[in-house]
């Protein structure tokens, strides 16, 4: 028998706070104050800490004061540092968004605003360790002095491009900086990251990974399977869910986050979890240290949200004045990363707005160099590998329809 | 080179094994002085002999999948692997293939050499992405810096009642992608050699196990009583490790009129259609399809002027078309008939008309006679 409704079905389609034309609004964000939220112990059972998903880890104060228990205690040397790639970072992106409005290449993507995130996690962990990327962890290649020019061949797809121009601009590879080469599938790096993990335990070896994905990716069943495949075998790697709101035109709402925090998804995984706030160098620093130490002393993994705003555009492909209110990120209430690091030294009276300035020069000016050199060899179109080269890495050794199929192109 | 692998009809007819001399000729130099010791096994046991040999010599081999720990495998391929070689080189998984596979991609551009049992190839499609756009390419797009040396093993085929998710043939889906190598034995002998060379392989191998011949050498003639493997000659294998290169295709019975290309079950049911129809056939088990080994496609077709392809999956976009083009392209001049594909058909593997979805004797048969004709 049929059962009636009190009233008709209808179905809920999450919606931004705003969108174009209206003014920004984050009074539904539930945001600790700095220093409120308790560290605890590396040893926490999961259970224990569950409250931590629903928090908000922040150390930066609104003076530039590093405040409560989650401070890291950096010497001003590391801090100075963490700046200087941030900046570069900027400076880089920067160069690479004009040069992709220039014609000079095909693609570009920023990380405005999640500086922090790659930088201070690419500082924390070693080369050894494995960090499998999203598009967003450049700061992550800079922090730890990748070539820059290096970089730019990659996005240029010249004849020195380190991946022989196999790959759409900013899908770097490197093994040498524990970089992992790029996936543009979304998502497809977290079970990769759980395994290269589990190999390094299987072997008995010391080394961890780390890994990211997007709030919108979280949707993806490749995240889940990395989840319950990282706790089931305790896996000794850092599973980061970088929040910064949008994915493409998609609110996060779209993926659920409405719903719940996306650091509360490790709860049903029986992971921890620590949602912290992804401006914040030093909760950045902070919350990666505990998750590092808990990797390290084989106590598994650990989920990171980090709690961000995506600054600019998705890509170059992309007009975020057609889904979300203009000023947006200049509202975000959690700032600039760059600019509240540079406060805080400033308060430590450890830096100036003239370093600052001098600091910004030079980084432009380190990148400028960068880029004399690489446009040089060439910008896209102007240089690439050899023809050849196409056939080549399919397999280990070329099969014969790849050598028929290269006699065919004739090289 | 695909003499030495010939097995002939007489020897199969009259259950007369070869001298394992012959089988000792096929192994690399450095093993065949070690002259293993031999015995009959079937294709479970041959495949589990390959992972155990393996992990024994190397400590990088690790095997892992649902129910392919403690217990073995649903079909008995890991048994005892944890037992001998311990919790953390063969254990249980999770039931997610995205992260089977994807967890292996991690393990293999570690450094390890991971062999995962998907539990049917029916369940494979959860780990598409992973295998497609990631195993597949990671040595490309990351122009060799990291590299997958994964053999994802998986049983496949029907003829075992299984319905439209425990019968299916997808390996058409893993030739298409460039990076991939696919390999399916149909004997116990291939099977452990080639096991053994797909997880030495440097690249991702998809290995399909034919599971209609797991217990025996199924013809299709599904109705006789079924034959077991150790009246084989190709069931005779040794226990050590030995390497049956990827890409060599074995001619199963040498004869002048007809060239017949098959693979897993089909090349028992093909070499049952060439005796039932009284073709002299020459049947070419192709082991390896990619890579494939286009000189003996060639060199059969050319010397018999006929071409029948016989596959499990359905017609259209089925391997056999691209062999078809391939014998086309190469073999025109040569062919006095047109090439005729024996397969699936375009339906799901549907349970109760099993014998009429499974291409059986009887049609290879009809198509074998209809090609002597001059075609249809």
């Amino acid at each position: 028998m049929k059962k009636p409704n009190t009233q008709p079905l209808s179905l809920r389609v999450p919606e931004p706070s705003g969108r174009p034309g209206d003014a920004p609004d984050f009074s539904h964000l539930k945001l600790d104050a700095p220093g409120a939220v308790e560290r605890p112990a590396v040893s926490t059972a999961p259970f224990d800490m569950r409250d931590h998903a629903f928090r908000l880890v922040r150390v930066l104060d609104d003076e530039g004061q590093a405040v409560g228990p989650w401070n890291p205690k950096l010497d001003a040397e590391t801090l100075r540092r963490g700046l200087k790639a941030m900046i570069l970072t900027r400076a880089f992106d920067d160069r690479m968004h004009r040069a992709h409005r220039q014609g000079k290449t095909s693609f570009y993507m920023k990380c405005t605003g999640e500086e922090a995130i790659a930088v201070a996690q690419g500082m924390i962990l070693s080369r050894e360790d494995m960090g499998f990327p999203t598009y967003r962890q450049q700061g992550l290649l800079i922090a730890r002095g990748y070539p820059l020019v290096d970089m730019m061949n990659q996005i240029y797809s010249n004849a020195a491009d380190p991946i022989k121009g196999r790959q759409l601009p900013i899908m770097y590879s490197s093994k040498e900086y524990g970089f992992f080469t790029i996936s543009g599938n979304l998502g497809t790096q977290y079970p990769q990251a759980v395994g290269w993990a589990m190999a390094s335990a299987v072997r008995g070896d010391d080394r961890i990974a780390i890994t990211w994905i997007g709030d919108g990716s979280t949707a993806e069943s490749d995240f889940h399977s990395a989840l319950t495949f990282a706790a089931v075998y305790r896996a000794p790697v850092i599973l980061n869910i970088v929040n910064n709101q949008w994915a493409i035109s998609s609110f996060m709402g779209i993926a659920g986050g409405l719903e719940t925090t996306f650091a509360s998804k490790a709860i049903g995984y029986g992971l921890p979890a620590l949602r912290v706030d992804g401006n914040d160098f030093l909760a950045v620093w902070a919350a990666t240290q505990w998750a590092e130490e808990r990797a390290r002393t084989n106590q598994g993994a650990t989920v990171i949200e980090l709690f961000t705003y995506r600054g600019a555009p998705h890509s170059t492909s992309d007009d975020p004045s057609r889904y979300r209110p203009g000023d947006e990120h200049e509202k975000w209430p959690l700032g600039d990363p760059i600019a509240r690091l540079k406060q805080h030294l400033i308060a430590l009276g450890e830096w100036s707005d003239e370093q600052q300035k001098a600091a910004e020069d030079e980084a432009v000016e380190q990148v400028r160099a960068a880029g004399r050199e690489s446009e040089a060899i060439g910008t896209l179109g102007q240089s690439r590998p050899s023809v050849k080269t196409m056939f080549e890495d399919v397999y280990a050794t070329e099969d014969w329809r790849l050598v028929e199929q290269r006699r065919e192109v004739g090289v | 080179m695909s003499e030495q692998h010939t097995f002939t009809e007489s020897d199969r007819r009259d259950g007369v094994e070869p001298d394992m001399a012959d089988v000792a000729r096929h192994e690399p130099a450095s093993t065949a002085d070690a002259r293993p010791a031999v015995q009959p096994m079937n294709m479970i046991q041959a495949l589990n002999s390959a992972l155990d040999a393996k992990m024994a010599e190397d400590p990088t081999v690790l095997s892992f999948g649902e129910d392919a720990g403690y217990f073995g495998g649903v079909f008995r391929v890991t048994d005892q692997l944890q037992q001998k070689h311990g919790l953390t080189r063969s254990f249980d998984a999770p039931i997610s293939e995205t992260g089977i596979v994807g967890a292996a991609i991690g393990m293999a551009t570690y450094g390890l050499r991971p062999c995962v049992e998907i539990q049917f190839a029916d369940y494979i499609y959860p780990a598409y992405d992973q295998i497609v756009s990631e195993a597949a390419k990671i040595r490309y797009r990351s122009a060799g810096g990291f590299t997958v040396p994964l053999t994802i093993r998986s049983p496949y085929g029907g003829g075992i009642f299984g319905g439209q998710t425990h019968s299916q043939s997808p390996e058409s889906l893993f030739t298409h992608i460039a990076g991939l190598k696919v390999v399916i034995p149909s004997n116990p002998y291939d099977a452990k050699g080639l096991l053994t060379a797909s997880i030495e392989d440097d690249d991702p191998v998809v290995f399909f196990e034919p599971k209609r011949l797991y217990n025996g050498p199924f013809d299709g003639w599904h109705e006789k009583p079924v034959s077991p493997w150790k009246a084989q000659a190709l069931a005779q294998v040794p226990t050590g490790k030995y390497v049956e290169p990827l890409g060599k295709a074995r001619v199963m019975k040498e004869g002048a009129d007809v060239t017949v290309l098959a693979w897993g079950t089909m090349v028992w049911v093909s070499l049952a259609g060439a005796e039932h129809a009284g073709v002299d056939a020459e049947v070419i088990d192709l082991r390896s399809l990619v890579p494939l080994d286009i000189e003996a496609i060639e060199a059969s077709v050319k010397k018999t002027g006929r071409c029948v392809i016989v596959h499990e999956a359905p017609k259209t976009s089925g391997y056999g078309a691209e062999l078809s083009a391939l014998v086309q392209e190469r073999c025109f001049y040569h062919l006095e008939a047109p090439i005729a594909r024996v397969t699936g058909w375009d339906t799901p593997y549907p349970h109760a008309f099993e014998w009429e979805y499974f291409p059986g004797p009887e049609r290879v048969a009809e198509a074998l006679k209809a090609t002597m004709k001059g075609g249809r």
